[in-house]
């Protein structure tokens, strides 16, 4: 061996994970990445259910006109900069609304859940709609009760995509107290803080090398999807074949 | 008024106004559906249209101060310059590069991965494959970055060192420009593979299983009715995203290239994306980044287009 780094862990040592439990902008970032999630997965349900159910209903007039203004965007966009300018002249730098609200629809995920309330029979609908039900109430109290696994499956979706995502966190935030968990990740990673970690947590300091903290910042940050991926499986599976079938 | 001109009248009449109640019975009945459309639409209007006319900086001499409508117009200087610069060819040439080898080496691979597991008949063996396949797709391209730095390091990165203790020798996975592409390869792989072999694996479900009885019948072994009755029997759904792969050759995201370059592989690793994005927030060329980010989506828009009408001509499906 080069220089006594082997193969296989030589012995078993959690000094590494104190550092990173220690380090209060990495459990900063957690907190912060939790809460964005959260508000970011309710908003964007929200939006998506407005969205895709009006649009699954064949006898809307100007729903083809509705749909191509939509998915016109998902072929052309204004790119990289103009989005970021527009986040800039909406006084939205720096702020938690610039991690929300830019991606309240995807609209791939809106056009899955349009495909699947389109698959629901109408007649669900129509005896609540004689007795004089309001179609909010109709979509609230028969329609989303009847969606459980689908919504879930989106849901995911979006809290994945939201956990994982870090480029609009590098476009839009300087301020380091609004440090996304992966952008948090970034800085130590990629661009090499580790030592001023370790320096924080003093019994660290002798035994520890950059790497095994980097290593333990890596785990900490996946842990939270290696505990709910394998439980939530088939609901991903199920919006992919969902997918596949043309709506 | 004669008689019939007076019967002709009254029954216009009646279907003007007729047409003007059906219409009010359609609102008084639908309205609520375009009180919930009014939301995204803002929404579309303000995070998606607004930022496609803030593409005019391209043709402006952009004022940071000035604001986007207020800068001197520049005509076409930016997109002279644009074509002048050799980073920008490099950049292309890189995403090509890329692209292309995804799809010539990328694209079977899932296809073989379907066709093995649709082989695996035990559930628990399956299930457990099918979780440790899918699950690179949930991990973040910081993470996906970060291991791959350790996992290839030329000192301390395991595989290095059972190279080096096997061969004695190291390879600069990650330093290299030659190397760095095998790299994003197989990392690019690794990461999709087991999700984009889903699709198939549904494709496959839906085959017929009397055609499957009737080869066994015949004597046909495992691997000839692998390749020439599940592979045939799937060819609609590989053509799709054959076609649907090609639409997106001038794209490569942004977060992968960005976690795994280094400043000793540029000259292989800036894409159109990590380029835009240094020129446009590093050196705060806003027109020059815009308008290669212009060049990318109208290449693009032509690219995702073309191929799905070929595709509607030759398979009747595409994405639209």
């Amino acid at each position: 061996m080069s220089n006594g780094v082997g193969l296989w862990p030589v012995e078993f040592d959690i000094t590494a994970y104190k550092v990173v439990f220690n380090n209060h902008l990495m459990v900063r970032s957690l907190w912060f990445t939790i809460l964005l999630t959260v508000v970011f997965v309710g908003l964007t349900m929200g939006m998506t259910v407005m969205t895709a159910y009006p649009l699954a209903r064949k006898d809307l007039k100007g729903r083809n006109i509705i749909l191509l203004y939509i998915i016109f965007t998902m072929y052309f966009s204004g790119g990289m900069i103009p989005g970021y300018l527009n986040i800039k002249e909406l006084g939205l730098l720096n702020s938690f609304w610039s991690l929300v609200l830019p991606g309240l629809i995807s609209t791939y995920n809106m056009i899955l859940m349009k495909t699947f309330f389109s698959s629901l029979p109408e007649e669900l609908e129509e005896s609540a709609r004689i007795d004089g039900a309001g179609e909010f109430t109709i979509l609230v109290r028969i329609i989303l009760p009847l969606s459980k696994a689908m919504l879930a499956t989106i849901a995911l979706f979006y809290a994945v995509s939201r956990w994982n995502g870090f480029s609009d966190s590098v476009l839009y935030i300087n301020d380091s107290r609004m440090y996304t968990l992966q952008l948090r990740l970034r800085q130590i990673v990629a661009l090499n803080q580790s030592d001023e970690m370790i320096n924080d947590t003093p019994e660290a300091k002798a035994s520890l090398i950059p790497e095994t903290v980097k290593a333990a910042c890596l785990v900490f940050s996946m842990l939270p999807i290696l505990v709910i991926y394998p439980w939530l499986q088939k609901y991903f599976v199920k919006g992919v074949m969902i997918g596949s079938v043309k709506g | 008024m004669s008689d019939s001109a007076d019967k002709r009248y009254n029954a216009s009449q009646r279907k003007v106004y007729s047409r003007r109640s059906k219409t009010l019975l359609y609102f008084s009945g639908h309205w609520q559906f375009y009180l919930m459309l009014v939301p995204p639409i803002i929404y579309y209007a303000v995070f998606h249209y607004k930022p496609m006319t803030g593409l005019v900086i391209a043709f402006k001499d952009y004022n940071m101060f000035k604001g986007t409508w207020a800068s001197p117009w520049s005509g076409l200087t930016t997109f002279r310059y644009i074509f002048k610069n050799p980073d920008f060819y490099r950049a292309i040439k890189n995403t090509l590069v890329l692209n292309v080898l995804n799809l010539i080496l990328g694209f079977p691979m899932p296809i073989l991965l379907a066709l093995f597991l649709n082989e695996l008949k035990t559930g628990v063996i399956k299930k457990i494959t099918q979780t440790i396949l899918y699950l690179p797709h949930f991990i973040s391209w910081v993470i996906i970055g970060g291991m791959a730095y350790q996992i290839f390091s030329m000192t301390t990165g395991i595989v290095n060192n059972a190279l080096n203790a096997v061969f004695g020798i190291t390879v600069p996975f990650l330093t290299n420009p030659g190397w760095w592409v095998f790299t994003y390869f197989i990392i690019s792989v690794w990461h999709s593979i087991g999700w984009s072999a889903i699709i198939y694996m549904s494709a496959i479900t839906s085959i017929d299983q009397e055609i499957y009885e009737a080869a066994k019948v015949d004597g046909s072994t495992r691997f000839h009715t692998m390749f020439f009755i599940t592979l045939p029997n799937i060819k609609n759904t590989i053509v799709i995203m054959l076609i649907l792969q090609v639409g997106t050759m001038a794209t490569i995201g942004f977060e992968q290239p960005l976690s795994l370059q280094n400043s000793a592989v540029m000259s292989t690793a800036d894409v159109i994306s990590t380029f835009v994005y240094r020129v446009g927030t590093q050196n705060a060329k806003y027109s020059v980044a815009t308008g290669v980010g212009m060049f990318q989506s109208i290449i693009n828009f032509i690219l995702v287009v073309g191929t799905n009408t070929i595709s509607n001509r030759l398979t009747g499906q595409g994405i639209w």
